[in-house]
């Protein structure tokens, strides 16, 4: 160790030790020429990120273009896994629901998280206490949470609406192919809104609370305050939320498999439990060009996202 | 306090100040807090639904809601979860991926972010933070199904390997955090350190990694809670049923809970309550580091 480099120096430091011959040295120096403390510290990075999620990135990619279905001898077969993929309604119905899912979700989370962090934002009573409740969710798993309300929406919601005579409710909802959607959408709010919460108070707690005293002064009503002051300067931390909740949910797995199991039929299969039925199914390449279809469209959205944060000068 | 002291001398000064300090803030908002108290009743209801259903025998919930107090308490399900789902097993299991994924994501993430950041000026580097960003842009769905295939191929098929992954996955998020927090720490610190005689191992252990403390903690925080409640990857990499994590045991075990749901209640209950009280006890650490993460 006694040849590690001064900060100043790491251009010029060649490597110690006759460890590496000249030809190796030579590439080394080509490609990181820099104390090789620095090399241990990120090379074990890079070696376990290509093995790990580039290589089976790759290889999927190769077995999107063959007939494979997943053990055996298998063939190219071009791009008739992707024109399959198109015409195949369990898929194009999967995405379908997926996007209206993440759409609907997406806004609620975000509306719900926005009101709520003004409220808690606010003059109000027992107000550390009440942030502890809403942030509860966000600590738990998603799947326990949804056998839970799978029991409530299920079995107590129908009694009790039969009760109060509400019809909309009085059948369980998550055994109706057409509102099954709607359980998933409150559950998977439920467990997103804590999340966009503290985002959204963290964006609170930096508008001086002067600005509003002065506003106040100037007898700006409660809604005028919001829609010419806090929603603007809220609008940042609303686009980091929208992003985040809006990526995470087009992964949606866990709440419909809580909740419905993909069911009734495959009304709430999401992309997600699309693309692992390729292990069961013999559709292993035929999946897997299913999910190069859906990293497309996640990079369209990553895309968009890194696009949008670099108008706003942010550093993610 | 001179204010008070010379505005209020007789009167009793604690109530005073107290007074002072609520007229400062303004009128409490009563109406708004009823509203968010009625409102955090959609959390607090599910919470006690769930407690209440864990504490009641199949009988006493019958054909009901299953929102009727729980009286007597039925302790049994605990118990008979316990031993039906073997929880020991199942919680070791989430807390031995949880510990690897924590250990791990702080140091890799760290490491490989203070030599990018430290090297900037050579293009290689910068390389290296752009390759490792693509992650950002790959979800599991996308590859896993070749990558359970290599899981298993490697021997990997086990908590193991769902800890490596949990850590890969987070690489390029953490990296990202680090890199960002490392950018604001003076180079010159460490310089004069290695003038003292560090090496750069001795340079990251001593100086680095301790002031790193606040955005590792951030990093750790979101690898424990992703870690901890992760259902995708454990159920589909780890191969023997035996060695699942809580949330998998509740899928598996959902056909044997459909006879009897008071000790499926008790078995969710026992899934939730470590993070819960986890989260209780280190509130404000987990949001300010939340927040933390978020803003950067």
């Amino acid at each position: 160790m006694t040849a590690t480099a001064l900060p100043s120096q790491h251009t010029a430091t060649r490597s110690r030790g006759g460890a590496f011959g000249n030809a190796l040295g030579k590439l080394k120096k080509l490609f990181f020429p820099v104390a090789p403390t620095y090399l241990f510290m990120i090379i074990p990075a890079i070696v376990l990120f290509t093995f790990f999620i580039i290589y089976p990135m790759v290889q999927g990619m190769f077995w999107s273009f063959t007939n494979y279905v997943g053990y055996g001898t298998w063939h190219f077969i071009g791009l008739a896994n992707y024109q399959a993929a198109f015409s195949d309604p369990t898929i194009r119905d999967s995405y379908g629901f997926t996007l209206l899912f993440a759409v609907v979700a997406c806004i609620l989370t975000n509306a719900v998280a926005m009101s709520l962090a003004i409220a808690l934002n606010a003059k109000i009573r027992w107000r550390a206490g009440f942030r502890t409740i809403f942030f509860i969710p966000m600590v738990l798993s998603g799947l326990v949470v949804s056998y839970i309300f799978t029991f409530i929406i299920g079995t107590s919601i129908p009694i009790i609406a039969g009760v109060i005579h509400f019809a909309p409710l009085e059948s369980d909802i998550l055994a109706n192919q057409h509102t099954a959607w709607l359980g998933i959408v409150f559950v998977a709010s439920w467990v997103a809104i804590p999340g966009a919460l503290i985002i959204f108070l963290a964006g609170l707690v930096s508008i001086p609370s002067e600005v509003y005293e002065a506003a106040s002064i100037d007898g700006a009503s409660a809604w005028k305050q919001f829609q010419k002051m806090t929603f603007p300067l809220l609008f940042p931390f609303f686009i980091i939320n929208t992003i985040l909740t809006f990526k995470s949910f087009l992964n949606v797995y866990d709440i419909c498999v809580g909740l419905t199991g993909g069911g009734p039929g495959t009304a709430t299969t999401s992309v997600a439990q699309t693309i692992f039925s390729g292990f069961f199914s013999g559709d292993y390449a035929y999946q897997m060009a299913n999910a190069v279809i859906f990293f497309i469209i996640t990079l369209f959205f990553a895309l968009f996202q890194l696009s949008v944060i670099r108008r706003r000068g942010g550093s993610l | 306090m001179a204010t008070q002291v010379t505005t209020a001398p007789t009167a009793a000064p604690r109530i005073g100040a107290r007074r002072r300090r609520r007229m400062r803030e303004g009128r409490v908002n009563w109406g708004l807090t009823i509203v968010v108290a009625i409102i955090s009743l959609i959390v607090l209801v599910p919470l006690y639904f769930a407690v209440a259903m864990a504490l009641k025998s199949p009988a006493q919930t019958g054909t009901g809601t299953g929102f009727n107090f729980p009286w007597p308490i039925h302790w049994g399900n605990f118990r008979a979860a316990w031993d039906l789902t073997n929880t020991p097993l199942a919680f070791s299991m989430s807390l031995l991926i949880t510990v690897i994924a924590v250990t791990g994501e702080i140091l890799v993430s760290s490491l490989a972010a203070w030599a990018i950041v430290r090297n900037w000026h050579h293009w290689q580097f910068r390389a290296t933070f752009a390759y490792l960003m693509l992650a950002l842009f790959i979800p599991f769905p996308v590859v896993a199904l070749p990558q359970v295939k290599l899981m298993a191929a490697i021997g990997l098929a086990n908590p193991f390997g769902v800890a490596i992954l949990h850590i890969m996955f987070q690489l390029a998020f953490n990296v990202l955090l680090f890199s960002a927090y490392i950018r604001g720490i003076p180079g010159e610190l460490e310089e004069s350190a290695r003038i003292d005689g560090c090496t750069t191992w001795q340079v990251y252990r001593k100086l680095v990694l301790p002031l790193l403390a606040p955005i590792a903690a951030t990093v750790g925080i979101f690898a424990f809670l992703q870690s901890w409640n992760d259902f995708m990857m454990p159920q589909l990499i780890t191969a023997n049923p035996k060695w699942q994590t809580l949330p998998v045991i509740q899928y598996l075990f959902q056909d044997q809970f459909t006879t009897n749901f008071n000790v499926a209640f008790a078995s969710y209950l026992m899934a939730l309550v470590p993070t819960l009280i986890a989260f209780l006890i280190g509130q404000r650490w987990v949001v300010s580091g939340i927040m933390r993460g978020s803003i950067k």
